[in-house]
């Protein structure tokens, strides 16, 4: 009887640990599908947003704008018509907040009602007129050229040099910017945080003296656990003024603050792991290389670091995979100015801090939104790519 | 004082509070073979690493009374451990060659001596490989890795290492233990072989090895070298009932 209970606890015990396993992995399963979901909509939907159209008079001969050109003309970069295909005079802008400026209250009607017939009018009456306005005050028999709605391209959206993803008419998402920054932040932290971390970890795996070992070992292990938004505190109240006095410069969130914090963030990580690559070492070819005459030095050079050098590798993969998709402390001290840096003194914008600062006003399932998420997507592609290279690289346990 | 080529003077040695070797006194001539015995924990490999100073390599290690290399004393201020450890080399119990080609291997002990003669460092590699009874087996592959010889080869090829870096006395820490029987006698083979030009001290488990190999056995019990004489006295009519017991397999 005893016996019998005791096969049944068992029993639902395995199903318990079965379907919490299953309910966690179809999670992450899910998540992932969702990102992907939601992200690559932003590939079926549009720079003009669908309730809104833009207009010209039928005989424009521009019969469609690209995204960028919608957004110079209503920046007043491109001022005639010329530019963008069509005849040598000036464009005139028409939004529909200056729906006043032409007529009158009475015109438009009580309700608006006319508001329709008097567009359609003004753009028949101007051949050099492009309109922007809803859907809702198309006249049913418009007598102008709607101009069609493009969908974002690919090339447009990976090798666009403008984010404004919130611009009117035409948002402009073009994500080279947020992805050379987060590469020139990233650049930036393993320029730094690769000599500083290999010989911080080459000094307490093999140079320190096991007291001083036991005393720097936990301290860089607990230099893991801070919260990101620390580092990103101790980044803006020390690092970003120091660099805006070093350098001379106007304001000090610069790529150059970004890695710095980066660095430091991703320094745990890469000394820990790499320690324990060089302490795998086996003591037989320490000492057979100190047998042979060589010194200690020689020993850690020729011996050591080549046989840890996968470890010290993944060390560097996993510590800098964690500083890409890091967000709170880079968003505080970059800037965050979307523009394609030249230098290290130069604010940028990087993919994660994009998304945290922005998706809470992003309209939800609208393209700004999806957008976001596409940016979602690269971050993990990235990042997952580098974890898949760490299982390449790192030596396999089993041996 | 005598030429001995290894010789200690009430030699002691701890390990924090324990003592390891207790008051050795022992000496050995150019070009002769030494064997210690002795059961496990007996010091015998403690004391091989007295000659080398890998014992420097554990934390709290005290030593006193002296122990020479050519009328040199290793523990001196003024000597430099590297150039020590050049003249004496050192082979390990498991084969530890490095994860580099066989030739990289043999050419490791001259590169970290500074030399860099590409000449020079071919014709000594040939040379050791040579002396080390490996060339035939090992001449058209020396740029593979040595991970890729048998147990066997890697243990030539790391007494190739050593002899590479022209060491004049050659300690060895039970060379054949982790070898199989054929193996073992082409590194016995290669032992005797090397008595001509070297002083070698060899520590064994291996009763046969040592009386098939060594010129003189030592015996040690306990951190204390019990009995030190010409092999075949030690194993044909020791002196002491200890050594008795132990070279007839009652203990050990």
């Amino acid at each position: 009887m005893k016996r019998r209970m005791r096969k049944i606890l068992e029993k639902i015990t395995e199903g318990i640990l079965f379907s919490s396993s299953t309910v966690t992995s179809l999670a992450v399963l899910l998540i992932i599908l969702f990102l992907f979901r939601e992200g690559l909509g932003i590939f079926t939907s549009t720079s003009v947003d669908r309730n809104n159209v833009l207009a010209v008079h039928s005989l424009n001969p521009v019969n469609e704008l690209t995204t960028q050109q919608i957004g110079g003309i209503f920046n007043r970069d491109i001022l005639y018509w010329d530019e963008v295909g069509g005849t040598h005079d000036s464009i005139i802008l028409f939004t529909i907040n200056e729906i006043g400026n032409y007529y009158n209250e009475e015109e438009l009607g009580t309700d608006f009602e006319f508001l329709p017939q008097k567009i359609d009018e003004l753009i028949s009456h101007q051949p050099n007129m492009i309109a922007y306005f809803p859907n809702l005050y198309l006249a049913g028999n418009f007598h102008g050229k709607v101009l069609p709605h493009n969908k974002i391209g690919i090339s447009e959206f990976f090798a666009g040099k403008s984010w404004y993803p919130t611009s009117e008419p035409a948002a402009q998402f073009g994500i080279l910017t947020l992805i050379l920054g987060t590469l020139w932040v990233t650049l930036g932290a393993i320029l730094i945080a690769l000599p500083i971390g290999l010989v911080t970890a080459i000094y307490i795996g093999e140079v320190a003296h096991p007291r001083m070992r036991s005393f720097f070992k936990p301290l860089i292990e607990l230099l893991a656990g801070i919260p990101s938004v620390v580092y990103g505190f101790f980044g803006l109240v020390i690092i970003v003024p120091m660099i805006q006095k070093t350098f001379n410069l106007a304001v000090g969130e610069t790529a150059l603050a970004g890695s710095i914090v980066l660095a430091i963030m991703a320094l745990p990580v890469i000394i820990t792991i790499a320690e324990d690559a060089i302490r795998t070492t086996p003591v037989s070819l320490r000492e057979a290389s100190l047998a042979l005459g060589a010194s200690h030095w020689q020993t850690i050079i020729r011996v050591i670091l080549p046989y840890s050098r996968s470890g010290i590798i993944a060390a560097f993969i996993l510590g800098i995979g964690r500083a890409i998709g890091e967000t709170m402390a880079v968003l505080m001290v970059t800037g965050n100015a979307a523009m394609i840096p030249t230098t290290f003194l130069e604010p940028v914008r990087t993919i994660p801090a994009t998304i945290a600062a922005e998706l809470g006003e992003a309209p939800y399932g609208g393209t700004h939104f999806k957008a976001l998420f596409a940016l979602g997507i690269i971050l993990f592609i990235i990042t997952f790519a580098f974890n898949t290279m760490v299982e390449f690289i790192r030596p396999r346990k089993s041996k | 004082m005598p030429e001995y080529k290894v010789e200690t003077q009430n030699f002691n040695l701890f390990y924090g509070d324990f003592q390891a070797l207790k008051d050795i006194n022992f000496h050995a001539e150019p070009n002769t073979i030494t064997a210690f015995i002795g059961p496990s924990g007996c010091g015998k490999s403690t004391l091989l690493r007295v000659f080398n100073r890998m014992n420097d390599l554990i934390d709290g290690v005290k030593v006193t009374g002296k122990a020479f290399i050519d009328n040199m004393e290793v523990n001196d201020r003024s000597i430099r451990v590297d150039e020590l450890r050049k003249q004496v080399g050192m082979v390990f119990q498991k084969p530890n060659p490095f994860p580099k080609s066989i030739f990289e291997n043999v050419a490791f002990g001259l590169r970290v001596n500074g030399i860099s003669d590409r000449h020079f460092i071919e014709e000594r590699v040939v040379e050791s490989i040579r002396k080390a009874a490996l060339w035939d087996e090992v001449k058209d592959k020396l740029k593979k890795s040595a991970m890729e010889l048998s147990g066997g080869q890697q243990q030539r090829l790391c007494i190739a290492r050593t002899l590479a870096v022209e060491p004049s006395l050659i300690l060895m820490d039970e060379p054949a233990s982790a070898l199989d029987p054929i193996s073992t006698g082409k590194i016995e083979d290669l032992i005797f072989e090397l008595k001509k030009s070297y002083t070698i001290i060899i520590v064994t488990h291996n009763m046969q090895q040592a009386g098939r190999v060594s010129d003189y056995t030592a015996f040690f019990y306990l951190g204390a070298l019990i009995e030190w004489d010409k092999t075949i006295k030690i194993f044909t009519n020791p002196t002491n009932i200890q050594t008795q017991h132990y070279v007839t397999g009652k203990f050990g």
